[in-house]
C-alpha cells in the first residue's frame, strides 16, 4: 500500500483547516486533461465536506508528454510566493487548452503580479527546485500518474469522480 | 494473479527483441542492476501511464547505476510506435513470440488475458531477483517499490 512520504507542511498550499480530521492531497500536472476534470471536481468534494476536509496540491508535471506542465507549474509557485496560489491555480486550468508563455504572462497581471518579474523567475528557474522536490516526494510516495490523490497518507487507487471521493473521505472520517 | 518469481531466485536469461532488427539478452546487463517492468498493454489511455512514468524518472533509476527494461506481449512495431510518441528513452521488449514466454517463465503471465501482469523485478548485478512485486492489474505500481529495492541494493553494496 502506497502511503504518503513527505507529511503535509508550512510549505504546502493547503485550502482548509489544520485541524480538519481527513486531508486530502492532490498531486497533479496543469496540462493533464484528468486532472483537469478533477478541477472540476475537488471543489464540490470541499463544498461537501466543509470544515472536515483539508485539501493541498502538489505538482507532478509529466514534462515528457506536457511540454507546458512545468512552466505552468512554476507559474502557480511564482503566484503562490505572493500569496496568490490558489487563483492562478485555477486560472490555468480553466485555461488549460491556451497554456503558454502568452497566458501566464496575461494572468499575472489579471492578478496584479508583475509580468516581467514573472518572466525573470521562469528563466531563471527560481521555482524548479521547488516543482522537483513535490515531484520526488511523490514518486517516493507511490504517486503513479496523474491525478493522484493520498486520503489521510494513503493513495486512493480508485476512479476520483464525485461520489468515489465523498465515500473514499467518508470512511477516513473518524467515527462521531 | 499468478504466482511471480520471488527474490532470491536467478532471473531467467531471454533475448527478446528492443527492434525490429535488434535483440536485447538479459545476460548482456550482467553488472548492473535491472528493473524488469512487466505491463499488460502500450497505449493505455491515461496520462502518466507506468511507462510515462517510468521515463519521467529515468534519472532516478540512472543515478543508481540501474537499466530500466519495458516488457509486454505487444510487438516490436507497436513498440516503436508507442515509444515513440511517448518520447519513451528506455528498451520496451516485445514478448511476442512465442507470446507471453518470458512472462510465463516469471510467473507473470494472465493465460486467460493473454497479456503480462503489472509484474516488477529488480535483479540484482550478478542475475538475482532481489524484490518482485505483481500490482493488482488495474493499478498502477508506481515507482516508490522499485526504487526502495534498488536503494536495499545499495546499501548492501556498500556494507
Amino acid at each position: 500500500m502506497s502511503t504518503l512520504k513527505v507529511p503535509v507542511g508550512p510549505e504546502d498550499h493547503v485550502e482548509g483547516s489544520d485541524y480538519a480530521p481527513v486531508t486530502l492531497v492532490e498531486y497533479g500536472d496543469y496540462e493533464c486533461p484528468h486532472c483537469s476534470v478533477a478541477f472540476g471536481i475537488v471543489p464540490r468534494v470541499q463544498q461537501h465536506f466543509g470544515d472536515k476536509l483539508r485539501f493541498v496540491f502538489r505538482n507532478f508535471p509529466l514534462t515528457q508528454i506536457h511540454p507546458e506542465a512545468e512552466p505552468a507549474a512554476e507559474t502557480a509557485e511564482f503566484a503562490g510566493a505572493q500569496g496568490k496560489f490558489w487563483p492562478m491555480h485555477g486560472q490555468l486550468f480553466e485555461n488549460q487548452v491556451n497554456l503558454g508563455p502568452e497566458l501566464y504572462q496575461e494572468l499575472a497581471a489579471d492578478l496584479d503580479l508583475n509580468p516581467a518579474d514573472l518572466t525573470h523567475a521562469l528563466e531563471n528557474e527560481t521555482f524548479t527546485k521547488r516543482v522537483r522536490e513535490d515531484f520526488s516526494g511523490g514518486v517516493r510516495s507511490g504517486v503513479n500518474g496523474t491525478p493522484t490523490f493520498f486520503i489521510n497518507g494513503q493513495r486512493h487507487n480508485g476512479p476520483f469522480d464525485f461520489e468515489t471521493l465523498v465515500k473514499a473521505i467518508e470512511a477516513a472520517l473518524p467515527a462521531d | 494473479m499468478s504466482s511471480i518469481l520471488n527474490a532470491g531466485t536467478p532471473a531467467p536469461d531471454f533475448s527478446l527483441h528492443v527492434t525490429p532488427d535488434q535483440k536485447l539478452a538479459l545476460s548482456e546487463l550482467r553488472g548492473k542492476p535491472v528493473v524488469l517492468a512487466f505491463y499488460p498493454a502500450d497505449w493505455s489511455p491515461v496520462c502518466g501511464d507506468q511507462m510515462a512514468l517510468y521515463n519521467e524518472i529515468l534519472s532516478e533509476f540512472q543515478k543508481r547505476d540501474a537499466e530500466l527494461l519495458g516488457i509486454s506481449v505487444d510487438g516490436v512495431w507497436c513498440h516503436a510506435a508507442f515509444s515513440k510518441d511517448r518520447k519513451l528513452h528506455f528498451p520496451l521488449l516485445a514478448d511476442f513470440e512465442p507470446k507471453g514466454a518470458v512472462a510465463n517463465q516469471y510467473g507473470a503471465y494472465r493465460e486467460a488475458d493473454g497479456v503480462t501482469e503489472r509484474a516488477l523485478f529488480v535483479i540484482d548485478k550478478d542475475g538475482i531477483i532481489r524484490w518482485s512485486y505483481c500490482s493488482p492489474i488495474g493499478v498502477n505500481p508506481g515507482a516508490d517499490g522499485i526504487l526502495d529495492a534498488l536503494d536495499a541494493l545499495q546499501s548492501k553494496g556498500a556494507k
